[in-house]
C-alpha cells in the first residue's frame, strides 16, 4: 500500500501548492507506517528526483504530451490508474485549482471519501478524521472517511513545506490517456505578478484610497514584500482594479501568512475571504472599522501618511534603501 | 437547449456560526436561509441569460434537501427558473448529493449543468466534478466566462495567475464564479409567476455516504489587535518581523 500525492506543474515546474501537498503525504505515509509515492502528469522540466527531500520515494511520471493540457475528465481516469498501480489507500491532492477539479471525479471513480479543504494531518486514533475549514473559515469541521481508500484535499497555506535529505526514484508510468473533449484555445496570464491564491503576502486595498490613481503607494508595497495586490469589492465594482484582485466571500478566498488591508472597513462578506489569512494588519483611518476586531495589528490613521512610511521601514529592514 | 442548475440552501453570510448537540450540529435557531450566492449570481443567472438569447431553452432547478428548502426554490424560480425537482433527503455527504443530482439528471438528458464553484457552508467544492463523473461528461471548473455557439461552448476557466479558454461540445457540467453573470434581484411578475411554476419533489435514489462530520468546532478567538501609533510605523514593523514572523 501507499500514499500517493498528486504533484500538479504549471509550465513543466513544479506549484508550490503541490511541495505542501508531498510534505503532508510523507507525513500521512509516516503515521501510517507505508511510504509515499507522487504521480505526475505531462511533460516537466523541474528535476523531479529532488523532490525527495519532501519525503515522497517514488514519482510515477505519465510524461504523454496530451496531458500537456489539463482535462479533468481525462486526468481523472490517469490518476486512478496510478492509485491502482502503487495500491494507494491515501490521496493527497492540494486543493488548489487543479485538485477542485480532479479530486471530486476521482472521488467518484474510486468510490473514495474526499475532505476537501483539509487544514490538519488525520486523525487515525480512532478511525480516519480529517480537520477542515467550513463556513468559509468561520468553523471546522472533523470528517470522518469510512472508505477503504481516502482522499484528501490539503487547502493551500495550511500545512508547511518540509524540506529534509534523499532523492526519489522517478519511472516511467505508461497509463492509457484518452483524448479529452476539452480544448484549451489561449492561456492568459498576468506575467510576472505574484499569483494571489499562492502568495504568502497579500497587500489589499479599498475605497479609503479615494481612486484607482492612488494605487501607486500600494504596488509599492507590495513589491518590497515581495506581495500580490488584492482589493476588496467595490474598488473592483468602481473598475479601479480589475475583477481578479477582488477577495472576499464573493471574490478570492485567500490564506496568505500576511494580510495587510488598507483602507478595508472590513465587512463581513471581505472577511469571508481572508480570515484564514495567518496574520492580518489593518491601516485604517476610522477607529470603529470593523476590521480591527479581526486583526492581529493595526494602525488608525490616514493611509495615505502611514502607508509610504511603512514601506519606507520595512526597505530599511531589508536593508534596501 | 435544456439546462439543469443546481442550487443549494445555505446559511446567509451574516449568520452566527454556532453548534448545538455537543457541537454536533450546525445551530440553526434564527438563521436566514439564502440560495447558495454563486448558485444563483452566477450559475443560475447565467442559465436566465441565456434562456434570454433563446428563448426555446427551459431551465429545471434542481435541489437535494428537505421542504424547508422550499422558499429558496421558489425564489430561484421567481429569478427565472422553468420548473424545480427537490430531492426529498438531507446529507452533508457531497457524493450522495452529487448521486442524487445525477439520477435527476440522467431522467432530463440536460444539455448543459451548471453548479455554484462552491457552497459557502461545506465549501467542498466538489459537487460539480463528481456529478460529471457520475455521468462521464466533461467538467469545466471555476468558470468566469460562458459563451455558446450552436453546440459549442468556449468557457473562460481561472488558472494560477490568469484564464484558460476552453471549448468544449455539449453536454458538459461548470462551476462558476464571479464574472459569469451580474447579480439580479427577482421583480414582481416573477415572484407571482414562482407561485405556478411546477416543484416535484422526488424521493432520494439509495445511495452510500462515504464521509460523515463526527464534529464542528470554532477556531480559537483572536487575541485582541495590537494598535500601533500611525507615527511609529517602524515599531509595526518590528512586531511584524520579531513577533508575528510574517516578514
Amino acid at each position: 500500500m501507499s500514499v500517493l500525492i498528486f504533484i500538479d506543474t504549471a509550465d513543466g515546474h513544479v506549484k508550490k501548492a503541490s511541495l505542501e501537498a508531498i510534505s503532508y503525504g510523507a507525513k500521512v505515509a509516516e503515521q501510517l507506517g507505508t511510504v509515499a509515492e507522487g504521480v505526475v502528469l505531462g511533460s516537466v522540466s523541474d528535476d523531479l528526483t529532488s523532490l525527495g527531500k519532501y519525503g515522497v520515494k517514488k514519482i510515477h511520471h505519465v510524461a504523454k504530451d496530451a496531458l500537456n493540457h489539463f482535462d479533468a475528465q481525462v486526468f481523472t481516469k490517469v490518476i486512478a490508474e496510478a492509485a491502482t498501480a502503487t495500491n494507494a489507500k491515501v490521496i493527497v491532492f492540494s486543493n488548489n485549482l487543479g485538485g477542485k477539479a480532479i479530486a471530486p471525479r476521482l472521488s467518484v471513480r474510486l468510490k473514495a471519501g474526499l475532505v476537501s479543504g483539509a487544514v490538519a494531518l488525520p486523525d487515525t486514533s480512532n478511525g480516519f478524521v480529517v480537520k477542515k475549514n467550513v463556513f468559509s473559515g468561520k468553523a471546522f469541521a472533523n470528517i470522518a472517511v469510512s472508505t477503504d481508500i481516502k482522499i484528501i484535499a490539503l487547502n493551500p497555506n495550511a500545512y508547511q513545506v518540509i524540506a529534509g535529505e534523499g532523492t526519489a526514484e522517478v519511472v516511467a508510468l505508461n497509463a492509457a490517456v484518452d483524448t479529452g473533449k476539452v480544448k484549451v484555445t489561449a492561456v492568459n496570464k498576468t506575467s510576472g505578478e505574484v499569483v494571489l491564491t499562492e502568495a504568502e503576502v497579500v497587500v489589499s486595498a479599498g475605497r479609503g484610497l479615494k481612486g484607482p490613481e492612488n494605487w501607486g503607494m500600494v504596488e509599492e508595497l507590495a513589491k518590497t514584500l515581495h506581495a500580490a495586490t488584492a482589493c476588496s469589492r467595490p474598488v473592483a465594482d468602481a473598475h479601479w482594479r480589475p475583477h481578479n484582485e477582488h477577495v472576499g466571500q464573493t471574490g478570492f478566498a485567500i490564506a496568505p501568512n500576511l494580510y495587510i488591508a488598507i483602507g478595508i472597513s472590513g465587512a463581513i462578506q471581505h472577511l469571508a475571504g481572508v480570515n484564514r489569512s495567518k496574520v492580518i494588519v489593518v491601516i485604517n483611518k476610522d477607529p470603529e472599522a470593523p476590521f480591527f476586531k479581526a486583526a492581529d495589528y493595526g494602525i488608525v490613521g490616514d493611509a495615505f501618511e502611514v502607508v509610504p512610511k511603512f514601506t519606507e521601514a520595512i526597505k530599511k529592514l531589508k536593508g534596501v534603501a | 437547449m435544456k439546462i439543469l442548475v443546481c442550487i443549494s440552501k445555505t446559511p446567509d453570510t451574516t449568520a452566527k456560526i454556532a453548534f448545538t448537540d455537543n457541537n454536533t450540529k450546525f445551530d440553526v435557531n434564527g438563521v436566514q436561509w439564502i440560495i447558495n450566492p454563486y448558485d444563483e449570481w452566477y450559475a443560475l443567472v447565467r442559465a436566465i441569460e441565456l434562456k434570454e438569447a433563446d428563448p426555446s431553452s427551459s431551465i429545471h432547478l434542481v435541489t437535494v434537501g428537505s421542504a424547508d428548502a422550499e422558499p429558496i426554490i421558489r425564489k430561484a424560480l421567481a429569478l427565472g427558473g422553468d420548473e424545480a425537482i427537490r430531492v426529498n433527503a438531507d446529507s452533508h455527504d457531497s457524493f450522495y448529493i452529487a448521486s442524487q443530482i445525477a439520477e435527476v439528471a440522467k431522467q432530463g438528458s440536460y444539455d448543459l449543468i451548471l453548479t455554484g464553484k462552491e457552497t459557502i457552508d461545506y465549501n467542498g467544492s466538489s459537487i460539480g466534478g463528481m456529478v460529471a463523473e457520475l455521468l462521464d461528461l466533461p467538467y469545466v471548473s471555476l468558470a468566469t466566462k460562458f459563451e455558446l455557439a450552436g453546440n459549442k461552448a468556449t468557457i473562460s476557466r481561472e488558472i494560477e495567475g490568469g484564464e484558460e479558454v476552453n471549448e468544449v461540445e455539449l453536454p458538459v457540467v461548470v462551476s462558476s464564479q464571479k464574472g459569469m453573470a451580474e447579480a439580479r434581484i427577482p421583480n414582481m411578475r416573477g415572484i407571482m409567476a414562482a407561485r405556478t411554476k411546477p416543484l416535484k419533489v422526488v424521493e432520494p435514489a439509495a445511495v452510500d455516504t462515504l464521509t460523515t462530520v463526527a464534529g464542528f468546532g470554532l477556531p480559537p478567538a483572536k487575541a485582541g489587535v495590537k494598535l500601533v501609533p500611525a507615527d511609529n510605523v517602524e515599531e509595526l514593523v518590528r512586531l511584524l518581523h520579531e513577533e508575528a514572523k510574517a516578514i
